[in-house]
């Protein structure tokens, strides 16, 4: 295996008023989890190894032919070793970071509570709304196994799992986020602000914007618009936005709102941005939220949306059955079936025009990086901090 | 609080839906598991060392003799040390108690989680 790089300590983690605090013990078990989530990556590429030099040769001397579904290439990698050893750990970490988060987070619960609770009180800023219940799909499972998933809160007004998300992200990114893990907001409005420089929106939307971590620097990019991040999780809502007045936003809102059913007028955004949103929905309601988003785009608008790389012919069965492991391995179901949707047909079918529609690479921005964190670090599908962005003018 | 809540049990709920399993034998897999989460208490250990070490070096305080002889010298120290062991194998034994919790409440699978889903 190649030398790594390190990750940055968790002493590089930025802190603000209501981040999670954390003890010299908390961050060494932190420590010890990005690094071994580095080496994990590196792990990983013994699957395409083990798949050419082990599997393929062998289902093609017992078969006479190559794999034709991913289905029975999966049945095939289940049984070789280096893929298990793999899964079973990549499986472990995930659950280590989970407990080691909850942990932390879960002790100081009502000093967080009340902490996030002082920030948000009196603010017009922060919407919370009873009627407005998580979809179905989000009630179905816990999104990268993380337990009560954006939702849950063990008592009123509990934001520890938007804490746990916060402290964690750093971790399982290997800090590649940046120090405030906001490395894919800081791509893309990077990307519009130096490709689009005369765009000048006045009111930008930000579905599915959790704790506001990608949020807040397109908010910074555009400190004349007014932004507005919504979510259906109460905990994400009161932290991220307890978090935006702690960083000394003065230009974002947060309301509790459902993507399908959104209560704004039509056409009143120049920006809707998703970011890592759509593949925790569902088969269904991805349409919906696309209808919505064209309803509310003002002619002339923006829409992008930073998700994990779809299928294309050019990508080997392999290829397409490997990125799957996060939909049925880190509890990302929809990951899956949404990569067989080509996303310029749903935008079509949803109302968007297929001549502005396009389609880029972003990296994510790492403040963090004083050069040693390399970008030829080997690209671990779930975990990378490269993203494919879609989207359409309006 | 009145009721405290016990942040070390909840910290090791398993996630909704059966936990996938990838070696033939499962229980080969609960003993990677707890293996792992042995290797990165150690490692916590090691690195808690690692700044006493420093520390106490350059402030000139302490000898390895001392460090070998030293007991409790109160119950309340002798339960702290007690309470860290307990927490600790409680996070080592996650992969336990994630398995007893699907015993109890037995879960639907990934893949029928993904079909429901998909219909949402």
């Amino acid at each position: 295996m190649a030398a790594k790089n390190l990750p940055p300590t968790y002493d590089h983690i930025a802190h603000h008023e209501v981040f999670p605090q954390t003890t010299h013990d908390e961050k060494a078990r932190y420590n010890f989890l990005a690094n071994l989530n580095k080496h994990l990556s590196h792990v990983s590429q013994g699957n395409a190894v083990a798949f050419k030099n082990r599997v393929q040769p062998a289902f093609k001397k017992e078969y006479g032919r190559d794999f034709e579904t991913k289905e029975e290439l999966g049945d095939a990698m289940a049984k070789d070793m280096h893929y298990q050893t793999w899964s079973a750990l990549r499986r472990c970490t995930m659950e280590m970071r989970q407990q080691a988060g909850r942990s932390l987070t879960y002790r100081q619960a009502q000093e967080l509570t009340d902490k996030v609770n002082k920030l948000n009180e009196g603010k017009s800023s922060l919407v919370l709304d009873d009627e407005v219940s998580p979809p179905p799909y989000l009630l179905a499972v816990d999104n990268h196994i993380m337990p009560g998933s954006y939702h849950t809160e063990l008592f009123e007004g509990d934001v520890s799992n938007a804490a746990n998300y916060d402290g964690g992200l750093f971790v399982t990114t290997a800090g590649l986020l940046g120090k405030y893990s906001d490395g894919g907001g800081q791509a893309i409005s990077q990307w519009v602000r130096n490709n689009h420089p005369e765009f000048k929106p006045k009111r930008i939307l930000d579905i599915g914007c959790g704790m506001g971590h990608n949020t807040l620097p397109i908010a910074k990019m555009y400190p004349d618009a007014e932004v507005i991040g919504i979510d259906t999780g109460r905990p994400m809502l009161r932290y991220g936005h307890a978090r935006a007045m702690a960083l000394g936003y003065d230009n974002v809102k947060f309301m509790q709102v459902e993507a399908s059913n959104m209560p704004f007028e039509a056409e009143s955004f120049d920006w809707i941005q998703t970011t890592m949103f759509f593949h925790e929905t569902g088969g269904k309601s991805i349409y919906n939220i696309m209808k919505e988003i064209y309803r509310c785009l003002a002619p002339g608008g923006l829409t992008m949306h930073i998700e994990q790389p779809q299928y294309t012919d050019d990508m080997s069965l392999y290829e397409k059955w490997i990125r799957d492991w996060d939909a049925y391995n880190n509890s990302e179901p929809y990951w899956s079936k949404m990569h067989d949707i080509d996303p310029k047909e749903l935008m079509m079918e949803c109302g968007f025009s297929g001549d502005k529609y396009m389609q880029i690479g972003a990296q994510a921005i790492n403040d963090l990086d004083d050069g040693t964190q390399k970008a030829d670090e080997p690209e671990d599908h779930g975990r990378s901090p490269i993203w494919n962005v879609f989207g359409a003018w309006k | 609080m009145d009721n405290p809540i016990d942040y070390i049990g909840i910290a090791g709920n398993k996630p909704k839906g059966q936990r996938p399993y990838f070696f033939d034998d499962p229980a080969v897999e609960r003993v990677l598991n707890i293996t792992m989460a042995v290797s990165m208490e150690l490692a916590v250990a090691r690195e808690r060392v690692d700044t006493l070490e420093r520390l106490l070096e350059a402030k000139g305080v302490l000898t390895r003799e001392e460090i070998a002889a030293y007991t409790p010298t109160s119950k309340e120290i002798e339960t702290e040390r007690q309470q860290w062991h307990s927490e600790y194998i409680s996070r080592i034994m996650r992969v336990v108690q994630q398995s007893m919790e699907d015993l109890e409440n037995p879960d639907k699978s990934l893949q029928e989680i993904a079909d429901d889903i998909n219909k949402m």
